[in-house]
């Protein structure tokens, strides 16, 4: 399987009809949801940074639909995808987003930090690298509760530097640990490109020296992702032994929103959207008559519609109220409840000394700030409807928004429309 | 029983109690652990149970949160305090704060314990007492417990308790002696309640980890040879505190001197002595009194270590300071 890459490409073989249809709509769902989150930035509606897999459809939907329900799948900082080809409702996670209680991590994660535990979605973590050692816990703990589930790993190619790499593929090697590590090489860390980060650019044969054997995909197609993340995983069931899996992709976006993109060239992204996956897959079902001519445009309108109600889902959902900011930072029980330095005893502002316990919730913190946050992302109504037509014209209205971005280490630059 | 064994009884008893109890660490089984607290685990529990790892200290710490998140309770753990810097980042970035980060939908119940403390020479990597640096962190509690007695009855309630905890041990005390309860295997000590280990009425010396028992000896020498009676608070734990009863103290004594080993600088003192006053300024009498380990890597040279953290006369001359003024 190693190496096969290029041979397999385009070979596989395809699922049933109906699975088929729905990989191609939850790859068009993560396609059009990515472009109105990079929309929403721009609109301000999404803060922070806001990292797109725009290109990398096929990684997250082959991988996903290769777990078992009781499978764990643990992600990055670019999770969105993730959440969503789980199961996850699109509006909660345009939700949280947007900052709302309603989000699926209550408007206290934002982009990077995506959960859904109904679905075995574990998360999304912040620290390039730090997802490692939680994914190798959670297959410790399904082979000490004696389950047959394994964990899916994912991380990019620059996570791969990280001391956590070689640490946790020792000790799941070592242990015999139901884990698969996917290496989701888009071929950048930022704005560093591989063989600039990287001596041994296959990534996957980076796991032989801690005993992981490797295996390779093609991230631009979700039939060969699936079928090679589908033998990693029951290798790991079967054989209780963890394997690493390196997709081959690309992220036709930047890095974040904040990327000027000044690493690589235009005609490097022209040549990689080529192999566009949502392109390639349908005009491949279309092929073996799976699909009829004017499906595809009609799934994607059903997509783009879908999309909206989370947008408009969103923007109504209300902002975390003020008094829950220390909710859930512990769990209340018998030890924690109501003494000093267990939940709110410390406003963000000036303390009041003997007087600051009497103190009303709603007397405590900056309060006028917490008012001014919600005014500005009341100021302007992005739950309507748009027609699709325009889709491809938000689309480039967004690069440009992208282009003019700042860098990541400055902060985000971006202009209100 | 010494403070080792009465942890080791914890860590069995615990073990018993509940199957999804496991250990992880660097030679805690074969080896029995650095400090044999762990001594006689393996044999009884065996290898699934306690598990000695390779030298991976971030990755040891974020595989118990992943553990955690799944329905275990892990206790790991770091050999000494030092290394736990190795661990920052899934301590800091994941243990404490998913339970935050994910609205409250995931819980990570796990205990990272770890001995800090000088006076072995072991030289300026191996010597720290940090504290102060996981006081810093909200979303886990920070025990420090200085007797036998709690060091087993708080590490029950650590291991019992649905939050992360950083379980602090001190390298001096694991020969300390102390009498245990070991007939009542549901002896805990809760969190968030301090031990006043000597009445008086006229300062409050606060000490932290080891320095309880250096500002108790302290206590007794300025009994005997200045007549002033100081109230010695311990305050076990220090998320969650329990100002209170150190409020109620200084309030009674109008005086306080904090102890402990670790830097002055950003240290537990300075913390303390910040609520005290915003808590009880009209009673205070004097200027807070701290103190702290040197700020300076500990040094190898015995008589060098000796002067660079707290011993009784050092407590003793501040707590006579307070006085200064009268």
């Amino acid at each position: 399987m190693a190496d096969a890459t290029q041979e397999q490409s385009g070979q596989r073989e395809l699922p049933d009809r109906d699975a088929a249809r729905e990989w191609l709509e939850s790859m068009m769902l993560i396609r059009r949801f990515e472009e109105r989150a990079g929309e929403m930035y721009a609109k301000a509606k999404v803060g922070g940074f806001l990292h797109l897999a725009i290109g990398e459809e096929a990684t997250i939907v082959g991988a996903v639909r290769a777990l078992r329900d009781d499978d764990y799948l643990i992600s990055t900082y670019r999770s969105h995808g993730h959440a969503l080809s789980r199961g996850a409702d699109p509006d909660k996670v345009m939700a949280e987003l947007f900052g709302r209680q309603d989000g699926v991590s209550h408007g206290r994660g934002g982009s990077m930090h995506m959960f859904d535990g109904e679905h075995r979605f574990m998360g999304g973590y912040g620290i390039v690298g730090g997802n490692l050692p939680l994914a190798a816990g959670m297959a410790l703990s399904s082979d000490y509760r004696g389950t047959e589930d394994v964990t899916l790993c994912v991380f990019g190619d620059g996570a791969s530097n990280q001391g956590t790499f070689g640490e946790t593929l020792n000790l799941a090697a070592l242990w015999s640990l139901p884990v698969v590590f996917m290496v989701t090489n888009n071929q950048f860390g930022m704005g560093t490109s591989l063989e600039r980060h990287s001596a041994v650019t296959d990534l996957h044969h980076r796991g032989e020296g801690f005993g992981v054997p490797g295996l390779q995909c093609d991230g631009m197609d979700v039939l060969d992702t699936y079928a090679v993340i589908g033998e990693a995983l029951k290798k790991a069931r079967d054989e209780r032994k963890p394997v690493l899996v390196e997709a081959i992709t690309y992220r036709f976006r930047g890095h974040s929103m904040a990327d000027p993109e000044e690493y690589r060239t235009k005609e490097q992204v022209a040549e990689w959207r080529k192999k566009d996956p949502i392109q390639v897959f349908a005009k491949r079902l279309e092929d073996e008559g799976m699909l009829e001519e004017d499906e595809a445009e009609k799934l994607d309108q059903e997509v783009v519609s879908r999309i909206d109600e989370a947008v408009a889902f969103a923007d109504k959902a209300g902002f975390p109220p003020p008094e829950s900011l220390y909710d859930d930072i512990y769990v209340l029980g018998d030890q924690v409840g109501g003494g000093w330095y267990s939940v709110d005893e410390r406003s963000a502002g000036v303390h009041r000394g003997e007087h600051e316990r009497e103190l009303a919730e709603a007397e405590r913190g900056p309060q006028d700030e917490y008012k001014k946050a919600v005014d500005e992302a009341s100021r302007e109504d992005v739950g309507v409807k748009k027609p699709t037509d325009e889709a491809q014209a938000e689309d480039d209205d967004a690069e440009e928004a992208e282009a003019s971005a700042g860098d990541e280490a400055s902060g985000r630059g971006r202009s209100d429309k | 029983m010494r403070y080792r064994e009465a942890l080791n009884q914890a860590l069995r008893e615990e073990m018993q109690r509940d199957e999804n109890v496991f250990l992880m660490g660097e030679d805690i089984g074969v080896f029995n652990g650095a400090f044999k607290v762990t001594a006689g685990l393996l044999e009884e529990f065996g290898e699934k149970r306690v598990r000695d790892t390779p030298i991976s200290e971030n990755t040891i710490v974020g595989m118990g949160v992943g553990a955690a998140m799944t329905g275990l309770r892990p206790v790991v753990e770091l050999m000494t305090i030092n290394f736990s810097l190795l661990a920052l980042d899934q301590i800091v970035n994941h243990m404490s704060t998913i339970h935050y980060m994910f609205g409250g939908q995931v819980r990570v119940p796990m205990v990272v314990r770890m001995p800090q403390g000088a006076g072995h020479q072991l030289g300026p990597t191996h010597s720290h007492c940090f504290e102060a640096l996981f006081l810093h962190v909200p979303g886990m509690l920070v025990a420090v417990p200085s007797t036998a007695a709690d060091a087993k009855g708080l590490l029950k309630a650590a291991i019992r308790d649905d939050n992360p905890v950083v379980f602090i041990e001190h390298e001096y005390l694991y020969g300390q002696r102390g009498d245990v309860p070991d007939d009542d295997e549901d002896f805990v000590v809760d969190f968030g309640k301090a031990a006043i280990r000597r009445e008086g009425d006229d300062v409050t010396i606060v000490g932290i980890s080891r320095m309880a028992l250096t500002a108790e000896k302290a206590a007794s020498i300025l009994a005997d040879e200045h007549e002033i009676e100081a109230e010695v608070i311990d305050p076990r734990t220090l998320r969650p505190l329990d100002l209170d009863t150190i409020l109620e103290s200084v309030r009674k004594t109008n005086r306080c001197v904090i102890v402990e080993e670790g830097w002055p600088h950003g240290g537990v003192g300075a913390n303390l002595a910040a609520l005290i006053q915003e808590q009880a300024f009209d009673h205070l009498d004097a200027p807070i009194g701290r103190v702290t380990g040197a700020d300076l890597p500990m040094p190898y040279s015995k008589p060098l270590e000796q002067i660079a953290y707290p011993h009784e006369p050092q407590i003793v001359d501040a707590v006579i300071a307070t006085f200064r003024d009268l």
